[in-house]
């Protein structure tokens, strides 16, 4: 379901390609879900979702993606989840876990947006710091810039 | 019995493949802030003499072109396949294999399938056809062809200007079909028309007037390399003050100009001056910097092979006008490819030069034979296997490095070899990043071809992420922290992409952790390195 935000063309690319140099998407994406998935199980250690979304969002956070279909793909979690249960517990057994898990991935929505933001800031501090670290500090470095004195 | 067999729809359904919601013809462009780089200021394109210099934005649906712009394109297209039989090869031979179309960095970093470099070429391919054959203009789209549309037009500008000419897909294709010409034919057509990008027409004009990309005049080359004499004494308590502009020099030096005014080239730069004072002190060795000739690298090579030519013969009119016998070249990516591939037929031959031979080691540099300049790191290297050089690499032990084979100097002149055995000889830590990313095979860092620019910074964290992933791979197994290059281009934007992707890997020069090793006659005991670092070991003094 993450794959397929992508137009038909890519997702084919990212799904078949096993190489993890060749196809840094879909590796980072595979190995993001899997950790994701353990630790929704788990305790949902902040530090653990935190390292599976990062590399995850840090690549779509530049892509061509609305902030909103960027972290979308965590929601997405609850359809599959859904879906899994319904097969194995026809009887709406689950349904109290079933609750749980939703609030658990509202949280992992809530994880994914604080680091898509952080993303974007990383980009605009970068995007304004380059000019500077790179030749205006050269230049201030060799005495070359005359500071306004107030 | 044919009731039995499943319709070419099931079959369609049930191959898992799915097809794109509109042909690509039918979908439009949507011109992302991010991705493209402003428009060219009119008095940089006026003072080259380009065509259509004016003010315009290409978020604006009226980009003020001449009223028969496509005529112009048409024309340039006919005259540009009568000229490059390349070019004309290009257009024909593609058979839409596919064999490029996931090796391409902005591909695979951005997701958008008209960067795969096939498409990337189909864009303008399309318009060949309509325009140039008999089956493209009988059966027109059935045929792949498609008329030259104001939308067709910005389509070209937005992926012409989203392609590095890194030639990696070149690598892979069956036909050596090299899409970077295409790409630089796709610019030149887009030039005819006025339709720069800002990063490109500036630094072109600036070179043009001034001798190098920033416009930085002469005095304040000089200035800065001064500055760099006095921060090189206090760290090793040498004075390698260089001499500039020196009639009859033996050698002429010309590196680009961000060694000279970027971090963290400057301290590459640094780590020319202190290797040529030591070879001089050493063994007489005779070398000149010019204060015109101020630039190596060459922007007019992403503008039009005219602008590439006028750049590139400044450098060849200094060597000529100060008597040298040849030319040494710094660490730059594309100035190489012009030079190499470019220059003999643009502005050679260069039979005032001699043939390069090294004057410390009785090397001939058969590869230099045609075009008089020699790279650095061959330079080095040689002097390195003659035991030239005393080094200690311990100098150089808190760096664990990795490196980047710059695509030009790569895949542009089959300068594989020379960096590395450099490299290993002036540190002890050194891993190779996967063979697929590496060599011929290199991922680019993103940003070249012009495309070095803040305001398309989405691009260049999409396009430097395939090299990027790389990086922290050898990070995360071998603890790398350090990411060496051959490039001021990669110089001047792998600090951002290294921020964006693995914070904790730096960016140098060969010749910095060479001049970081290089044990000079008489230094005093040196406490850092040339960034001011302490030295391993000197961490409490």
């Amino acid at each position: 379901m993450v794959i397929d935000t992508y137009p038909p063309d890519t997702s084919r690319f990212i799904k078949g390609q096993k190489d993890p140099f060749a196809n840094p998407v879909g590796n980072t994406t595979f190995e993001g879900l899997q950790t994701l998935f353990d630790a929704l199980f788990d305790d949902m250690n902040r530090e653990a979702i935190v390292s599976s979304l990062d590399p995850i969002i840090r690549i779509r956070a530049i892509q061509d993606f609305t902030p909103s279909k960027a972290i979308s793909f965590i929601f997405s979690l609850k359809k599959i989840i859904r879906e899994i249960a319904n097969k194995e517990f026809p009887d709406d057994q689950v349904a109290d876990e079933l609750f749980l898990m939703d609030s658990k991935i509202d949280n992992l929505g809530m994880i994914g947006f604080d680091i898509y933001m952080e993303c974007r800031e990383k980009l605009y501090e970068i995007k304004s710091n380059e000019f500077r670290n790179r030749t205006y500090s050269a230049f201030e470095r060799a005495g070359l810039l005359k500071q306004d004195c107030c | 019995m044919a009731d039995d067999l499943a319709k070419p729809e099931e079959l369609l359904e049930n191959s898992g493949y799915k097809r794109p919601a509109t042909g690509w013809m039918d979908t439009p462009i949507d011109i992302r802030p991010g991705m493209y780089c402003y428009a060219s200021n009119p008095k940089s394109v006026e003072y080259v003499g380009l065509p259509n210099p004016r003010q315009w934005n290409p978020l604006e649906d009226d980009w003020k072109l001449p009223e028969n712009w496509q005529e112009i394109v048409h024309k340039g297209i006919k005259e540009r396949l009568e000229k490059f039989r390349s070019f004309k090869i290009f257009m024909d031979v593609c058979v839409r294999c596919g064999a490029c179309a996931d090796k391409c960095h902005f591909f695979i970093g951005t997701g958008d399938p008209k960067n795969m470099p096939v498409l990337r070429a189909e864009l303008l391919r399309s318009v060949y056809r309509n325009d140039f054959t008999t089956a493209g203009k009988i059966f027109k789209s059935l045929a792949g062809a498609r008329p030259l549309t104001l939308d067709v037009l910005k389509e070209w500008w937005y992926y012409f200007f989203q392609c590095t000419e890194c030639r990696r897909c070149s690598v892979f294709c069956p036909y050596g079909i090299d899409t970077a010409e295409i790409t630089i034919i796709g610019r030149e057509l887009l030039n005819l028309l006025g339709l720069n990008i800002d990063w490109i027409a500036t630094p072109v004009a600036n070179c043009y007037r001034t001798g190098n990309h920033l416009g930085i005049q002469p005095h304040a080359f000089k200035d800065m390399l001064e500055f760099f004499v006095e921060d090189i004494e206090d760290i090793t308590g040498i004075n390698v003050e260089p001499s500039y502009n020196k009639k009859g020099a033996d050698i002429l030096f010309i590196t680009p100009s961000g060694d000279v005014f970027a971090d963290p080239g400057t301290y590459t730069c640094m780590g020319y001056m202190i290797l040529f004072k030591y070879l001089k002190d050493k063994y007489g060795f005779d070398i000149t910097w010019s204060t015109y000739a101020s630039e190596g690298g060459n922007f007019g090579f992403f503008t039009s092979h005219e602008t590439m030519k006028r750049l590139n013969s400044k450098m060849y009119a200094e060597a000529k006008r100060l008597g040298v016998k040849w030319i040494l070249g710094g660490e730059c990516g594309h100035m190489w490819r012009v030079i190499n591939q470019y220059m003999e037929t643009m502005n050679g031959p260069a039979d005032f030069l001699e043939e390069p031979v090294s004057p410390i080691t009785g090397t001939k540099f058969e590869n230099a034979k045609s075009t008089k300049m020699v790279h650095i790191a061959e330079f080095v290297a040689d002097l390195i296997k003659h035991d030239k050089l005393e080094l200690d690499p311990s100098r150089n032990d808190n760096q664990i490095v990795t490196f980047h084979d710059s695509c030009n100097p790569a895949r542009g002149m089959g300068m594989l070899e020379e960096p590395r055995y450099v490299i290993k000889n002036v540190c002890n830590n050194f891993y190779e990043m996967p063979a697929n990313t590496i060599r011929e095979n290199t991922f680019c860092c993103g940003s070249g071809a012009g495309l070095n620019a803040g305001e398309n910074m989405e691009l260049r964290m999409c396009g430097g992420m395939p090299r990027a992933n790389a990086v922290k791979y050898v990070h995360e197994k071998h603890g790398v922290n350090m990411l060496a290059c051959v490039c001021a281009i990669d110089r001047a934007v792998f600090p951002a992409l290294m921020e964006y992707w693995v914070p904790e890997v730096d960016v140098t020069g060969m010749s910095e952790l060479v001049a970081n090793a290089l044990i000079m006659p008489g230094e005093k005991d040196r406490d850092t390195d040339l960034r001011g670092e302490p030295l391993p070991g000197k961490e409490d003094e």
